[in-house]
């Protein structure tokens, strides 16, 4: 059994290996989430907009990037981007587009659970406003549909930020590429991984803490 | 644009006395067997953490809590790195297990977190009744678990154990990390050496998919079998 040695873990260390990899982690996560939400929300409406030629592409894209590890995701996409634009785009700006259109079929089926645990009477009722489907659509099922997912949103998002630690497949620098090379620096991996699971635990225990508090209030004011 | 396939990549040579479609093979075995050892560990583990998080007991209830907890709030690549760099560094003689077995482990315990998750809402789906009806008919606390509550809970878990099963094939790519031959790895190194990457990765995201679509077919026939009479489910 060899000690464990965190003298090297230092505010220089954070500044120098860390900071940057944290700060591409969370814009990573939180791009993914707006974009994958937004894209997402649009897939469900198609899936259940009850005209085929809409509907069935948009089940075989959610399907077919919910069938495939999201690591060969991240390496079709690095692999055809620059095929597609004629030119090499980094790891990080792969990454990113690569993020929110896998996220995006996952948000998917979660609003359209969402979409589909909205009453039907809301849509008849808005259907005798005179309101047009997108109207319906916008004003009143999809901000319920929102707020009955949102803890769920939320978990898929935790989800998001534990695997944006794979962009380690095409070596962007993230935040545990970040603690991988300040412990290859150091000569001390076996503490920087040590510490990388801290940090990732910390993270997502607190955010899933948020989550089930939250997750008791919607229950309340329901 | 100006592409052409070039399927016969896979017949070439990889230099070591095999074809890529060989290699390829082997690793759709390599990932088979990470997955199917894993999910056996998961399955074991996860059935008993599932159970103890249900039982009176609080000291147990809350250590089974804080193992789904660790399990699932650190990224499976980085509990691979922790099982694969750290866990026989600071454990001498686990040095000389292969890492096969580590990362076995690694997804094992990743996954179990979630079985749990399906194990405890299994339990806690059935009425306290039965619970009562068991312990009033004289059966002991793990026999009315082994007798009454396991059984029932078991046969209603199938289906959202069937995504879970799902899921661990697709997280066995993450083995790539620590140079299983499984593949994910293949479609990486095959890619840089032969240039021919949309061949390649087409080839294993179709094993992917045919390996999930399989796995999917065979928990849908658990499924039929195992089907509670007289609920929802066995009425389709």
């Amino acid at each position: 059994m060899s000690a464990l040695d965190l003298s090297f873990f230092n505010a220089d260390l954070v500044r120098q290996f860390l900071w940057n990899g944290f700060v591409f982690s969370i814009q990573l996560t939180l791009v993914a989430m707006a974009g994958g939400i937004l894209i997402g929300t649009l897939l469900a409406l198609l899936r259940l907009s009850g005209r085929s030629w809409l509907a069935l592409p948009a089940a075989a894209y959610v399907n077919t990037m919910r069938s495939v590890p999201l690591v060969m995701v991240i390496l079709w996409f690095f692999l055809l981007i620059p095929f597609v634009i004629g030119r090499p785009l980094g790891a990080e700006w792969s990454a990113i587009i690569t993020f929110t259109l896998f996220e995006a079929a996952y948000y998917s089926e979660i609003m359209r659970a969402g979409i589909q645990s909205v009453s039907r009477g809301q849509v008849y009722a808005g259907n005798a406003l005179g309101l047009t489907y997108f109207q319906t659509m916008r004003l009143i099922v999809l901000p319920q549909a929102f707020r009955n997912m949102l803890p769920v949103l939320l978990t898929q998002t935790i989800i998001l930020f534990q695997d944006t630690s794979l962009v380690y497949a095409i070596g962007a620098y993230d935040l545990l590429k970040g603690f991988e090379t300040a412990g290859k620096n150091f000569n001390r991996p076996v503490e920087a991984y040590l510490l990388a699971a801290a940090v990732y635990f910390v993270i997502c225990y607190a955010l899933s803490s948020v989550v089930k508090q939250l997750q008791t209030r919607i229950a309340i004011a329901r | 644009m100006n592409f052409r396939w070039e399927w016969e990549v896979f017949l070439r040579d990889t230099g070591g006395g095999e074809t890529y479609l060989h290699w390829m093979f082997s690793a759709w075995g390599w990932t088979l067997s990470v997955a199917a050892c894993a999910w056996i560990i998961a399955i074991l583990f996860g059935a008993v953490i599932g159970t103890l998080r249900t039982v009176p007991s609080l000291l147990l209830a809350r250590l089974a809590n804080a193992w789904v907890e660790l399990f699932r709030n650190i990224p499976l690549l980085v509990q691979i790195f922790i099982w694969y760099h750290v866990i026989p560094s600071l454990y001498k003689p686990l040095q000389e297990v292969p890492s096969f077995i580590l990362v076995v482990f690694a997804l094992g315990f990743f996954t179990s977190a979630r079985v749990a998750e399906q194990v405890r809402a299994g339990i806690q789906s059935l009425p306290d009744g039965q619970r009562y009806a068991g312990l009033a008919m004289g059966l002991t606390l793990p026999q009315t678990y082994r007798f009454v509550l396991l059984p029932m809970a078991f046969r209603i878990i199938v289906p959202p154990l069937t995504s879970e099963s799902m899921n661990i094939i697709k997280n066995s790519s993450v083995a790539f990390a620590v140079s299983i031959s499984e593949l994910t790895l293949f479609a990486l190194q095959a890619q840089e050496e032969t240039s021919r990457g949309i061949e390649v990765y087409l080839a294993v995201t179709g094993l992917y998919m045919l390996t999930a679509f399989a796995v999917n077919r065979l928990m849908a026939f658990v499924e039929q079998r195992v089907r509670v009479p007289g609920t929802l489910g066995a009425a389709r």
